[in-house]
């Protein structure tokens, strides 16, 4: 094959490289001119890459190149100028307390859109995407707060969490009356007969009123004399028909007996002081606020 | 220099032979040097090797191709440092074998997801994904929590790792078992050389049944440690450029 004389075809006029096949010649058709610019140009531009950007590995370091480009940079920077953009909103935000920030309307449009779109990243995954909750995730529209309502209290929430990793957390513990054998199984039916009384569902009033001693003795110290509930032990109100973790005698009963208590994460440490404050305050406004 | 070309069109093992040379050039200068320079991993607290069940964990994460829908990288984009948090660091990968990066994303990236949800709510979310968010395209695991971890060979895949690089100690290796058992009971004989070894791992029943150690309980464990072990406030970003 490696024949170096030239040939031309004698159908297309074109130069053959020589190559032969069979009785079957290659055509020397070179490639376009613009093709074959651009493919130097872009051998010229690797090069001046190699010089301004971060390139080549050398024995104990690399080049840095001489733009000094570092995405780290690049992001940390881009995150500075989105914060001092938003400086305006959120230093007013801070400086204003928290209960006059709804009297700004202008801050309210701030924070209503901002704590929007925190809510959709990291609350609505447990609390739903319209804060309705679900069993076990407390509804955040309504008016039954489990740690108090007050923006001070649901901003203290958010920062530490219920139950949570954080040292500060909110805590608290029912015992498990029935696994760990507080109460006999009788007793809770009747108790559970008793909490249905308290919220005017339908029970049986005998067994209610046999429960009335135990719920004094085992209940009236974190969930009140009349089922009202302590926000300090995050006791639930047992009067409003809001039921956590299932409605109805039977879940009353394994709830009584069983039930382990909700875990919401701090998030001091993931969100920043001004994005927590805006989600208390669109909490608090979603319809349920004290 | 056409003409000495034909001496590979004409011979294919040398042919083979130059591709290999000509390929492992990019190689050598593209990926030899993060081997050996220091700048790939950054110095940094807090970084340890996983624990026993969160290995066994990760085992299960594998095995059921979690990586195939979520990544673990936060990459060092605004919108991604926003939504996830502070973009992933080469060390927090530094004991993983693989690492988990991921370039594909139909559920949400979970290099930070530890602690960023309760147990509770993993345990139901791995049961039925859909009970929580309905708009969930994940598959159920519920087989998760009624199947013991596999617990025979912990310690082969402790020193398996040691192998290739990640500095479990002898005492970390020949206890793995009894530190897998203790890091889902406080109460255990066995806590305080675990919380010794293991400084700050979380020590709990992670899926809520205290009668098994499930592959959901080694899952969860393995889940809320992602992305909480650097010690951010020991860390300066101006050494760390890249």
């Amino acid at each position: 094959m490696a024949d170096n004389q030239k040939e031309i075809d004698e159908h297309s006029g074109v130069d053959t490289t020589g190559h032969e096949w069979d009785g079957i010649k290659e055509l020397n058709n070179p490639l376009p001119k613009w093709w074959v610019y651009t493919f130097y140009i872009t051998c010229i531009w690797a090069v001046l890459y190699w010089i301004a950007m971060p390139a080549i590995p050398l024995a104990s370091s690399y080049t840095k190149g001489v733009l000094g480009y570092s995405q780290r940079q690049v992001v940390a920077d881009e995150i500075a100028a989105a914060n001092a953009k938003k400086a305006v909103w959120a230093d007013r935000l801070m400086s204003t307390p928290l209960e006059k920030v709804s009297d700004d309307p202008q801050l309210m449009t701030y924070v209503m859109s901002a704590a929007g779109t925190s809510f959709g990243d990291n609350c609505a995954t447990c609390h739903g995407t319209g804060a309705q909750g679900s069993k076990g995730y407390p509804n955040l529209n309504d008016d039954d707060w489990l740690w108090g309502g007050t923006l001070e209290e649901i901003q203290t929430t958010i920062q530490y969490g219920i139950r949570s990793e954080h040292e500060e957390t909110r805590y608290s513990e029912m015992p498990f009356f029935v696994k760990d054998g507080l109460l006999e199984r009788d007793q809770v039916r009747a108790l559970a007969e008793y909490v249905l009384a308290l919220s005017g569902e339908d029970h049986d009033a005998a067994l209610a009123a046999s429960a009335a001693e135990t719920y004094e003795f085992e209940c009236a110290s974190c969930h009140m004399e009349d089922g009202a509930g302590d926000i300090f032990v995050g006791a639930p109100n047992l009067k409003d028909k809001i039921w956590l973790h299932g409605e109805g005698r039977d879940a009353i009963i394994k709830n009584i007996g069983y039930m382990k208590a909700g875990v919401m994460p701090a998030w001091k440490d993931r969100l920043d002081e001004a994005t927590i404050r805006s989600l208390a305050i669109y909490v608090h406004s979603l319809g349920g606020g004290q | 220099m056409l003409e000495k070309h034909a001496v590979f069109e004409k011979n294919s093992i040398l042919l083979t032979i130059g591709i290999l040379v000509v390929v492992a050039i990019g190689g050598i200068i593209e990926i030899a040097p993060t081997f050996y320079l220091e700048s790939t991993i950054e110095r940094v607290e807090g970084v340890r090797p996983h624990t026993p069940l969160e290995l066994a964990g990760r085992n299960v994460y594998i095995r059921e191709g979690c990586y195939v829908c979520h990544s673990q990288m936060v990459r060092s984009l605004r919108d991604e440092v926003e939504r996830y948090g502070h973009y992933s660091l080469a060390a927090e990968s530094m004991y993983d074998h693989p690492f988990q990066w991921g370039s594909k994303r139909t559920g949400p990236d979970l290099a930070r997801v530890g602690g960023k949800y309760s147990d509770e709510w993993h345990r139901q979310h791995m049961i039925d994904p859909r009970s929580l968010v309905p708009e969930s395209i994940m598959p159920g695991y519920p087989f998760l929590a009624t199947t013991p971890v596999r617990k025979f060979d912990i310690k082969a895949h402790l020193s398996a790792n040691r192998s290739v690089g990640v500095p479990y100690t002898d005492a970390m290796v020949d206890n793995a078992l009894a530190d897998l058992e203790s890091q889902v009971d406080e109460w255990s004989d066995g806590y305080d050389d675990f919380v010794a070894r293991y400084p700050d791992a979380r020590v709990r029943d992670f899926d809520g049944n205290p009668d098994m150690i499930s592959e959901l309980d080694a899952l969860i464990a393995y889940l809320q440690v992602l992305g909480t072990m650097v010690d951010f406030s020991e860390y300066n970003p101006e050494e760390n450029l890249r």
